[in-house]
Parts: structure tokens; sequence; C-alpha cells
């Protein structure tokens, strides 16, 4: 900076946030919501919920984090909602519990759409700014200042600034201080963390080029289109205003080849991935071209998707072609595409180093152990994509705003949804990469579907006061409605009758010989609801389409259901074995020395907690168990 | 992805001394101890009896219908426990082979192995115990811990920790291809794993858990001892001789014929073997009732035999009966030993080496002591020589991992049921799943980020 604003007291606020990606985003709507005077603060403020990557939203695991954001109440799910261009149900073929939805979206309408709705939030400031340093006293986080000199005053703070924290763009032998998308970084603050004693690593990621439609070969790719079915992220869109699929945009599939890899290979000395520059550490499963080559090197070929990004552009994203080699070189690689031979970039791809706060630092609230009143979320916490950001965003934001409105945290358990797995995992095990959310990353998969997000969380989002009573009147009547139809399929027969065992025969499957019940008839591999509905009466009122989904998977899958819960609950026990705050790991004797270690750096919150910490064995948990216990009587002693 | 619940789930450990006693008792405890001790009890309906009763039945194997030992079953339920949990005592009869297979079978049907100072450690967080027994609880965890980890660390073999992480990973690679089909379902590299194919890995793994678990049998021998009948026609020295191997008289040894009415086992070192020695009753033709009995379980005694001692007389000529032993005893592993060289030979040894074939045969008088010692070096060398000549080197003789094992491949079971009742690819997984960490439980590495590391490292997968 080359001279400072002169200091001033500016207004003070219940709850502010420092920046306005995805997470800063659904942190200040959450907050406002809740009805604390909150103040957005951004570096740029056309940037807010701004797609620097990729222009989709939703897709395994990522697809099931925006239901949840919208049945706690967030904005992400209603937002993609009127903004998608493409939407697409993947792994149609396997179990519910996989299944995924994703949008390709209108980035610029995306973007709009989101600081319109913020702008008509009557509790909620957005303002342009940059944020230099905390306000903090006696380790408990006050307000911010701004590089305006602006001093504003906060029950609680929230911090998301993403991939701007020291970001460091590179492009071949090309390397400069900025933010993502060529914004403006934000320095000071970070200096301000490491100053307040923060953990901070390095991180990197990358972005592939962007293309000119109108110099692609559409012809000579593959055409990805969207779905004719409707569906869509938020419980509120009815499927009427599904977007007829003639309407949506595709995307186009081709892929790289040896001339491709040739090229990569010649100039790898020009890559900056393997000449040393990058000190970040980048994700594992979004690897940059040169990258894959490097790896992968037996490989041929590899997939790229082109992907429009908005209906009112001629930008096309070329998925899978993340790189950071020299400008020259790219168009070089992009040329040598089928489809792409003459097509004209239009940005150059690169790669964005950036400071990230090691996770361990945080509490399961998403606040700073360091800092009361301290929360980050995002980017800024190690992981990456907009959803895993907006998810942390949301429920940094409700626990500010709860601080500020003097009420309790409120955190996800791992069994309630896929945001809790990715809390739990970031400040239990931390991260040396980039994090993000994959389905395997939750053991219980099968409860933490996208089709019974709403029936998890929004009983959660009512008490939170995110979700109105009306939307929750309409969730209560569907999920009374998904009871009535299990009760009554659980008191209905089938009739072994000449028309029953016709159908059977034609599906290959056994006659009935004696009635049974139609719950158990429906259990049958190849039986649907409406196959069923051949044989038994009609429900007194037809059924939504997503009544009888919930009533299929809940008889149809019942036994893995079923052990699943039982796991869950054996853990809550454990969840519920809260460790002391307070607790001295080195008071504790007989604790392995690792595993004393590891328990004084994440000080977990449960048992639960301590006994997924990696070094953490089963004796060091035991002896914690007998020593809280031990702890606890004696106070009730005394 | 799955991880360990140690606080609450049922535990299972014999709590009498190994090896001592007249009565062994096996202890679980927990929400689950009714149901698991119900799965392998025949007798009455455990459910129904009234707390703190004995109750008489037998306890057997449900996958075979084998009757495993005839017990008396303590039903304590909560809370007025040692634990405050529902506990359950198996009071059993005292041999270790018993005691095994009865821990064994509870391992195998939901119950895990208690840690050291478990119950106690139980019994205190449950307010069982006070607060000035809490260091104690600690000192005992603490100290068991160590010792049992040194204990754990020398049972797992490093041959049978390599084929564990063999399976382990086999299981993995189907693991990390379910993966990235659910997690990225556009990429088009990989071969879209289907339930035909997870059936066959299934079928697989399940077959070389099961050889694995044969050689349970194997290592069965070191733990319990090598079975040894010594076999003979009446009075030709079986019980002198028994009595000569366990340095004390326990067998009733007289001059008449049939006066050893009983099986009898005794577990003896010899030269570094463990036999479990079993004195036959004089296997002949007898209208004796009483006798009989003996006669038939002798017979059983001699099938279920590692290694067979046939006992002649040397100081009279062989008879028939001599010849029908030699005849019956002709696939065991045996050892042919001519008795009573102190008194005058009658036998034709030409006419005996014939009978006898390639076997070993040795010259003994266990009234003096004469061969003897060849005798027992006879015995070390066919075992040791045994074990060295056998294809698998890798036994598996821990308990735990037994009953590990035997779930993992119940879990494989639940993969093909599964897959029979038309599930889809990622349900059927979850019991993949659950064999892939069971087994890793065995070498101590259910780590989840191992799929993940097999997930990126395989499959070149990006935005």
């Amino acid at each position: 900076m080359i001279s400072e604003g002169k200091p001033y007291q500016a207004k003070a606020y219940d709850v502010i946030v420092v920046g306005a990606g995805h997470a800063g985003s659904e942190a200040a709507l959450a907050a406002a919501r809740m009805g604390n005077k909150t103040l957005l603060m951004t570096i740029s403020l056309e940037m807010v919920a701004f797609m620097p990557c990729n222009p989709s939203v939703g897709g395994p695991a990522k697809g099931i984090v925006v239901r949840e954001i919208d049945a706690l109440g967030g904005e992400m799910g209603h937002n993609i909602d009127k903004t998608y261009v493409q939407m697409r149900m993947l792994n149609t073929g396997k179990g519910p519990a996989v299944r995924a939805l994703r949008a390709q979206a209108d980035k610029h309408a995306y973007h709009e759409e989101m600081k319109h709705t913020m702008e008509r939030e009557p509790n909620l400031t957005l303002r342009q700014g940059v944020v230099t340093s905390l306000l903090v006293d006696d380790g408990v986080c006050h307000g911010v200042v701004t590089a305006t000199g602006a001093h504003y005053e906060a029950k609680s703070v929230v911090l998301t600034a993403g991939t701007a924290s020291r970001g460091k763009i590179i492009i071949g032998e090309l390397m400069y201080s900025s933010g993502p998308n060529n914004s403006q970084p934000s320095i000071e603050l970070s200096e301000d963390l490491e100053k307040l004693g923060f953990d901070l690593e390095r991180f990197k990621t990358g972005t592939p080029p962007r293309v000119d439609g109108g110099t692609i070969h559409y012809d000579e790719t593959e055409e990805q289109p969207g779905d004719k079915e409707p569906n869509h992220f938020s419980f509120d869109t009815p499927d009427s205003q599904y977007i007829d699929v003639k309407n949506q945009l595709s995307c186009w599939l081709t892929y790289t080849n040896e001339h491709t890899h040739e090229i990569i290979r010649e100039n790898l000395d020009r890559a900056p991935m393997f000449s040393g520059v990058i000190e970040g550490v980048g994700p594992r499963y979004c690897p940059s071209i040169e990258d894959k080559i490097v790896r992968f090197a037996d490989k041929s070929r590899h997939q790229l998707f082109l992907e429009p990004e908005g209906r009112r552009t001629d930008e096309w994203y070329v998925q899978g072609l993340s790189t950071s080699m020299p400008e020259e070189i790219q168009q070089h690689i992009l040329h040598s595409i089928k489809g792409l031979e003459d097509a004209e970039m239009m940005r150059p791809g690169y790669a964005i180093e950036y400071d990230v706060v090691s996770p361990y630092q945080l509490r399961n609230t998403l606040e700073t152990k360091l800092i009361k009143n301290l929360y980050t979320a995002g980017q800024m916490n190690g992981t990456s994509g907009y959803e895993e950001a907006a998810g942390q965003g949301l429920i940094a934001g409700i626990n500010a705003g709860r601080r500020a409105l003097g009420e309790d945290d409120f955190t996800l358990k791992r069994s309630d949804a896929y945001i809790g797995v990715m809390i739990d995992d970031l400040v239990t095990k931390g991260t040396k990469e980039p994090y993000r959310l994959l389905t395997s990353r939750a053991e219980y998969r099968l409860i933490l579907r996208h089709d019974n997000a709403d029936l998890r969380l929004t009983a959660m989002g009512h008490d939170l006061g995110l979700i109105n009573d009306e939307k929750f009147a309409k969730f209560e009547s569907k999920k009374a409605a998904i009871t009535a139809e299990l009760n009554r399929l659980k008191s209905v027969r089938v009739k072994p009758n000449a028309q029953v065992n016709e159908w059977l025969a034609a599906h290959n499957d056994a006659p009935l010989k004696d009635g049974v019940l139609a719950a158990d008839f429906l259990r049958r591999p190849e039986v649907t609801y409406a196959d069923l509905m051949q044989f038994i009466d009609g429900p007194a009122e037809p059924l939504d389409h997503r009544v009888v989904e919930q009533v299929e998977i809940e008889l149809k899958y019942a036994g893995y259901i079923q052990k699943a819960e039982e796991k869950i609950a054996k853990l809550k026990r454990m969840e519920a074995k809260a460790i002391p705050a307070n607790i001295d790991y080195e008071a504790i004797e007989g604790l392995a020395t690792e595993g004393r270690q590891k328990l004084a750096k994440i000080q977990p919150e449960t048992l639960a907690q301590a006994s997924r910490i990696s070094g953490v064995n089963p004796a060091d948990i035991a002896i914690l168990s007998v020593y809280i216990e031990q702890g606890r009587i004696a106070k009730v002693s005394q | 992805m799955s991880q360990t619940i140690t606080e609450f789930d049922t535990i299972a450990a014999i709590s009498t001394p190994p090896g001592e006693g007249a009565i062994s008792i096996v202890r679980l405890s927990g929400e689950e101890a009714l149901a698991t001790a119900e799965k392998v009890f025949k007798g009455r309906d455990l459910s129904k009896v009234a707390s703190h009763t004995i109750n008489y039945g037998h306890i057997i194997d449900p996958d075979t219908n084998e009757e495993v030992d005839e017990v008396m079953v303590s039903v304590m339920l909560a809370p007025k426990t040692f634990t405050r949990e529902d506990v359950i005592e198996i009071n059993c009869h005292g041999g270790i082979v018993a005691t095994n297979r009865i821990l064994q079978l509870l391992l195998s049907h939901g119950a895990r192995l208690a840690e050291p100072g478990e119950f106690t450690k139980r019994a205190f967080l449950n307010g069982r115990i006070d607060l000035s027994q809490a260091e104690a609880v600690m000192d005992l965890i603490r100290a068991k811990t160590d010792k049992s980890m040194k204990v754990a660390l020398n049972q797992l073999d490093g041959d049978l920790a390599h084929l564990i992480r063999n399976l382990r990973q086999d299981i993995l690679d189907v693991l990390a291809q379910v993966e990235v089909n659910i997690d990225y379902p556009e990429y088009d590299d990989v071969e879209t794993m289907t339930t035909r194919l997870l059936l066959e890995k299934a079928k697989d793994v399940k077959a070389r858990i099961a050889d694995l678990l044969s050689t349970a049998q194997q290592g069965k021998v070191l733990r319990e001892g090598l079975a040894t009948a010594i076999v003979g026609r009446p009075n030709v020295g079986k019980s002198s001789l028994l009595n000569h191997l366990l340095h004390e008289d326990k067998a009733i040894v007289t001059d008449v014929a049939g006066t050893t009415r009983d099986v009898i086992e005794e577990y003896v070192n010899v030269k570094g073997v463990p036999l479990k020695l079993v004195d036959t009753a004089g296997i002949h033709d007898t209208t004796d009732k009483v006798e009989k009995i003996g006669v038939e379980r002798s017979k059983q005694a001699l099938a279920a035999a590692d290694l067979v001692l046939l006992v002649i007389n040397g100081s009279e000529p062989l008879t028939d009966e001599d010849r029908t032993l030699i005849k019956t005893t002709a696939d065991s592993k045996r050892i042919v030993i001519l008795n009573k060289t102190d008194l005058p030979q009658q036998v034709d040894l030409t006419d005996l080496q014939k009978l006898v074939g390639d076997d070993a045969m040795i010259a003994t008088s266990v009234l003096t002591n004469a061969g003897m010692d060849q005798l027992e070096d006879k015995i070390a060398n066919l075992f040791f020589g045994g074990i060295e000549n056998s294809q698998t080197t890798v036994m598996v003789t821990n308990a735990r991992h037994i009953g590990l094992l035997n779930q993992a491949s119940q879990a494989l079971d639940d993969v093909m049921s599964g897959i029979a009742a038309g599930m889809p690819v990622d349900l059927v997984q979850i019991d993949m799943t659950r064999a892939w960490d069971l087994l890793g439980e065995i070498t101590g590495d259910s780590v989840q980020d191992e799929l993940l590391t097999q997930l990126f490292s395989q499959f070149c997968l990006g935005k």
C-alpha cells in the first residue's frame, strides 16, 4: 500500500463478514436473516458470488451440500435455480444415495442475482472496501479496520477471504500479486493474522483458459445435453419453472491427444508446476493438464468438457485443461485439440497461490480457538469448491449470528449432513491439499442423500429462524404424506390374482401364492411404486413424486438404512461425551506421546472426535474417558 | 469411512486363567451380550429367564450345528452387574480347546475381544466403582496395554499381515473403482463396476479368507497341541508310556487288561512340541458294557488324531488284533513302538516291518527307559519336519484374528445376498467396505485416507 487512509470511527454492526464470495454471501445472509445488523465488506462489488473457475454448481456430494444449504435456509439453491442454463441428474443408474444434481450456471446472472438478493435483505449492508486488520483485545475480536481508515465495531466477525489472501497469479514465467480473476489481493489481513499467531499454509489451485465460442467447431465434439425430467436444487422451486431442455445450453466433449501431450512435454521446463516456482500444495483431484501428462504418462488422451459461461457471453470454459503454462504454449495446446483447432483464447489459464488458515485451529462452529468471536469459512479454511465454501459460510454465519444474539453454538454432526462431515474432517484431521467433498468421505452416505436433505435439516433451519413458517408447514405436510403412505402400504395387501402373477411372470419373478403386504411387494427389486399401484387402490389423493420417491427408498433399502442408523445411534452416545475445554493433556498420565501431542493440538470437543484423530489410539481414548469421568465425579462430590 | 466405535459395543473374554482349573468362564458384557450368547446357546430361551439365574445347556456352533461343550450360563441383566451392563458368563469345561472355541464363536457372532482392563473400565465409567479406584483402572489399562501390544505385535506374523494386506488391496481396488464411478460419473476411462464384477471379487476374497481360516486348523496345533493318540491292544504298556511322558501317574495302570476305562487328555511338552496326549482304552472287542463306551470313544479319538503312537508288545507274538490295529492306523501319521524290550522278544521283526512299511518304528522299554529318547526325538522331527515341508507357512492362530476373519467372511456373504436381492452397487459396496475394515482391524490399517490415496493415484481425475 502506498499510503493509508486516516483512521475514523465508523458505524457499529452486530456481525461483519469480510469477503463476498460463496462463503461470505451465505454467512452474511444467514446472520442478517436471524435479525443481526450485518455488514458485508468486499474488495469488489463486481465479484459478489463470482465463479472464477468452472461455471457449474452441484455434482456428486457437492449437489447434496446445495440441498442441505437450502434446507437450512441458505441461498445457493434458490440462486442457481434462477440462473442455470443446464440441469442434469448424474448417477441415475446407481442407488439413491449417490444420485447427484448438477447445474451449469450463467456465471454473470448468478453473481447479479445473489448481489441483488443481498441488496434487498433489510438487515444487510454491502460495502466495497479492503479490510486490513482485525480489532482484537484480550483474545476477543470486536471489529475490523479498512484501508480507508474506517474502524467498524462488531459483536462477531466472519472472514471469508478466499484466494485473495496474499494471492499470487502465475502464468508461465509471469507472476504477480493478485486475487482471483485479476482482482485486488488482500495482503495486510494475512499479515495481521500471522501477527495474531495464526498458523497459515500456502495452497495452490488453477483454472483453464477460456475460448471464444464462435471459434469452436462443435461438430467435431460430442454433445452433452441437459435433462428432460425436471429437477431443481431448492425445495421451493416448483417443477413448472423448469427450463425446457430445448432452451437449455449443451456442453460438448472433446479430448486431448498425443500431439497435445507432446507440446506439453516439450515445454515442461517452462511449466511453473515443475520448475519449482509454485510452492503451494495443489489438489490431487483437480490436477493441471501438465500434472496429468506427467503423472499418467501412459494415457493417450484426457477428457475435456467445453462449458458455456452464460447466455449473454461467448466465453467458454475448457474443463480439464487447468494450466499455468506460458500463454504462448496454452495457445498451441488449445489448437492441438479436436474442435479447438481455430479457437481464439479469450483469457489464459493460470495458477493461483494463496494463504489458508490451517483448519485444526478452528472449532466445529468455525470459530477460531485462538480468538473469540472470530470465524473463518470457505477456501480460506483450505477447501476448494463453491458448494464447500457456501456450506461453511452458512455455518459460520449462523454461529456468528447466534453469538451476536447471545445464543448457543450450532453444529452439524457427521451423521446429519455432508456439511458436518466436511467441517469435522477439517477441524479434526486438517488437510494437506485443497479439500473437496467426495461421497466416499461420508461413512453414512446412505443416510446423507440429496433427496432427504429437507427431511434431515428443515426442522433445524426452522429452529434457527432461517426457514419461515410457510415453508416449514409445506415441509411438514410432505413429511406427513410420506408417513401416511408408508403406513397405508404396511396395511394394504396385494392379492395373488392372475393379473399380478402374469405381471410377475413377465418380469421373471416368482408368482404369489398368498396375499402379501403392499410394502413387502414393493421391496422386490423389479417392482416400482407405479407398478404396485396397478394392483392395489391408490392413495386418497395423488402423491407428489417426491413423496413417492421417499416411500420407495424407505421400503426398498430398509435393511441397509436400519444398519446405518444403528451405527449412528452408537456413535451419538460417544458424541455426547464432551471433553472439558480446559483439559490439560500434560496432566494425564499414561497417554502415548503422539496421542498426547495430537490431542493438545486439535483439542477435540467430544470423545468421538478424539477417536477420529489419527495417531490417537484406543488405549488413549480409554484413559481419556476414565480421566474425564474421574473429573466429573470429583466435581459432583465437592 | 468407517470408524471403530469401541465404547458401547459388546465385549468378550476368558476371565479365568488359561489352562488351569476344572472350570473356565467366558464373560460377555454389553447391550448385545444376551443376543450374542443366544446365537450359540442351545437350552432354555435366555431372553425369557430371570436375571441372575444359572442355566444349563450346550454351546453349539450355529454354522455346523456341532456341539462344542456342555455349559452353565449365568444371565445377569443391567444394572446390578459388575459392569452395570448386561453380563453373561459361560461356565465351561476348563480345557483350553473348549474355552477358546467358545470365545471364538462369540467373537464370530458379534462380540469384540475385550481390551485389557476393559471390564473394569466399564465398571468405573458406569459408576460401579468409586473414584479412588479410577487411578487403579488407568494403571491397569496402561500396564496391560503395553504388555498386550507387545503380544499383539508378536501374534501378527509378518506373512499373515502380508496376506491380509494383499486381500485388502484387492478389495480396495474394487472400492476405488466404485467410488470413481460415483464421484466422477462422467470419467470414461474406468470400467463401470457392475454388481457382476463385484460378485466375482467377493467370491474370490471369500475363498481366500476360507483358505486362511483353514490354516487356523494347522495353527491350532501350535496353540492347542498336536493331538496324539496312544493305541494298542490291552496291556501292551500304553498307560505306562503316557505316564512316562507325563512324569506322573494319572492314568490307572494295572496288569489286568482293560483297566483304562476312559479317554484321558493331557498336555505335555516333548522337545518343544506341544502334545495333546490322548490315552485310549484298549481297542479290542469287548462285552463289558462300561468299557464298550470307552472303546467307541477311542476310535473317535483315533480319527481326530494328528499323530498315532501304536504300541506293540514285543514280548508276545503278533496277534490278529495287532494286525488289525496296524491296518486301521495305516492312513494316520504314526510311530510304531515295539515295547517291553526288557523281556525276551517274541515278535517276528521282518514280518512286522512288512506290515508297517516305511513308517517309523522304535524299540523301547518304558520300564527301563530304553529307547525313550529316540522316541521323543522322532516325535519332534516328525512335527518340525512337517511344518517345514508344508506348503503354507502362514497360520492364523489368534482368536481375535479368527473372529475378524469370520466376520469379514460374513460381510462378503452380505455382499452376495445384496447382489442377489438386486441392490445397486453403491449399497452392496457398504458391506464390501465393512469386509475391508474388518481385515484392517487385524493389521491395524483401517484408515479412510487409503481409499482417497488409491483413488487419486490410480485414476487421472480432475475438472
